[in-house]
């Protein structure tokens, strides 16, 4: 066909060469927008929201918790797609992206806790308490723990990438599966999801939807937190990739010497 | 696999140590409770069933470093990959051994090390009913994560690391229903989610543990 010189296709950025060249030329103005965002997200929600009228200026904390939850999970399920793609495909950069991805989701899901906690003393008068959402991010923090740490272990870089996609997978069930054990164990504490409801966006239940006044700088965090994400994601693996090339070139220099 | 199966319950049994290690550490884990928590009995027969639960789930742990990393340095397990049997069966094998070794002495166990704990009399039955059921599971999460993190050095850590939280599910309905069954509620929602675990556990892990170690012996 006519598609040799324009390939269309997403596995072109397979090859770690179009990954970088790509990432490099877009990183730049990406960080820009996760600035912009994150700032206007977070200046107007800290200083132009009014307070709630029952939790005072403590709701405020909502611009860090929610879109941080929110890549806590979305950095997991990135994480399980990546690890598919190099177990099926085989290219590296996708295990790349998976070892990247994963600290960053962890200190998402570390913000989430932390966030909640400092929430939570004032409001429910306790920093920590056993309910389903809380403990199965607790779980989740503990999974991302033990990924890094399998990472870190292994030296073959490609048993590294086979041995955590595998982990990843099965790790992905479990903690599915903890999810809702947890949610059998102990009642809840924590609301519903209040946010990206049928019903919440378009109003139709006013009771618990949050209120537009602080949708809106909401919203614009947790683009702000997507954002900050796979920029962080493609920056570290742009990072892998070339820790991967000085190791390929020292090894050769060895071979030559 | 009934030859593998016979070598390895010989080895655990004649090696010294794996067999009678993880009861001893199950029963020192019990007494060392009251200990910790004070000799009101009243608090002992509450929290008994979890108690017992948790420590049959780390002896379990406990044992699991062996189960594949002496075959692993004597270079068995490179034999058993070539073998006509398949490495699924292989390590379904090895997982059946160690529970034989580890998880049934456990259970057995369990209603005696209830008694030091004042554990209430109908909970007995389904303590042991619980961890009848429970800890196949156990066994089989385990031998993934040993496969996982068999050709490491020091893979001790790491290896407890990976394997408790995927232990959480099975220890939430396990210990639900010694829980359960030991105030007289009715237990057969969290048995058979239970049972439900160690099923699927029991029917799909062997393959990832299989895939994991193929990856380990190239």
């Amino acid at each position: 066909m006519t598609q040799t010189t324009k390939l269309n296709s997403l596995w072109e950025y397979a090859n770690p060469k179009k990954f970088l060249s790509t990432t490099e030329r877009f990183l730049p103005g990406l960080w820009i927008i996760t600035a912009l965002c994150l700032v206007v997200g977070l200046t107007w929600g800290f200083f132009f929201t009014g307070d709630d009228y029952k939790q005072g200026s403590t709701v405020k904390i909502i611009y860090l918790h929610v879109p941080a939850a929110l890549m806590a999970i979305n950095a997991w399920l990135m994480m399980l797609v990546t690890s598919l793609i190099w177990v099926i495909r085989r290219h590296h950069v996708s295990a790349l992206a998976a070892r990247a991805a994963a600290p960053v989701g962890a200190v998402f899901t570390l913000i989430a806790l932390v966030t909640g906690a400092i929430w939570g003393q004032p409001m429910w008068g306790t920093w920590w308490e056993w309910d389903p959402r809380l403990t199965s991010f607790l779980i989740l923090f503990l999974f991302y723990l033990g990924y890094i740490a399998l990472w870190e272990s292994i030296e073959d870089p490609d048993t590294a990438a086979d041995l955590t996609s595998v982990l990843c997978l099965v790790g992905s069930v479990f903690a599915i599966l903890s999810r809702y054990a947890v949610n059998f164990w102990n009642q809840g504490l924590h609301q519903g999801a209040s946010v990206f409801r049928a019903g919440a966006v378009t109003g139709a239940d006013t009771a618990e939807k949050v209120s537009n006044v602080y949708f809106y700088p909401l919203l614009i965090c947790m683009i702000g937190f997507v954002l900050l994400f796979v920029a962080l994601v493609f920056y570290r693996t742009g990072t892998e990739i070339r820790a991967r090339r000085i190791k390929a070139l020292q090894a050769r220099e060895r071979m030559s010497a | 696999m009934i030859a593998l199966l016979i070598r390895d319950l010989r080895l655990a049994l004649r090696a010294g140590g794996g067999f009678g290690l993880g009861l001893a550490f199950f029963l020192i884990l019990t007494v060392l409770v009251p200990f910790s928590v004070g000799p009101q009995s009243a608090l002992l027969a509450v929290i008994a069933p979890g108690v017992l639960w948790l420590g049959a789930l780390l002896a379990c742990l406990l044992s699991l470093d062996r189960l594949l990393a002496l075959d692993w340095e004597d270079g068995t397990l490179d034999l058993l990959a070539t073998a006509p049997l398949p490495l699924e069966s292989v390590v379904t094998v090895k997982a059946l051994a160690h529970w034989l070794t580890t998880g049934l002495p456990l259970v057995l166990a369990a209603p005696v090390l209830g008694v030091l704990l004042n554990l209430p009399t109908p909970g007995y039955a389904w303590l042991v009913v619980s961890l009848l059921v429970g800890t196949p599971a156990l066994s089989v999460i385990g031998t993934f994560g040993a496969a996982l993190t068999v050709g490491l050095k020091r893979g001790g850590l790491l290896l407890s690391l990976l394997v408790l939280p995927m232990y959480v599910p099975t220890l939430i309905f396990g210990a639900e229903v010694a829980r359960r069954g030991a105030e007289g509620m009715a237990t057969s929602t969290p048995l058979l989610l239970l049972a439900g675990i160690t099923a699927a556990v029991i029917a799909l892990l062997p393959f990832a543990s299989a895939a994991v170690l193929r990856v380990n012996l190239r």
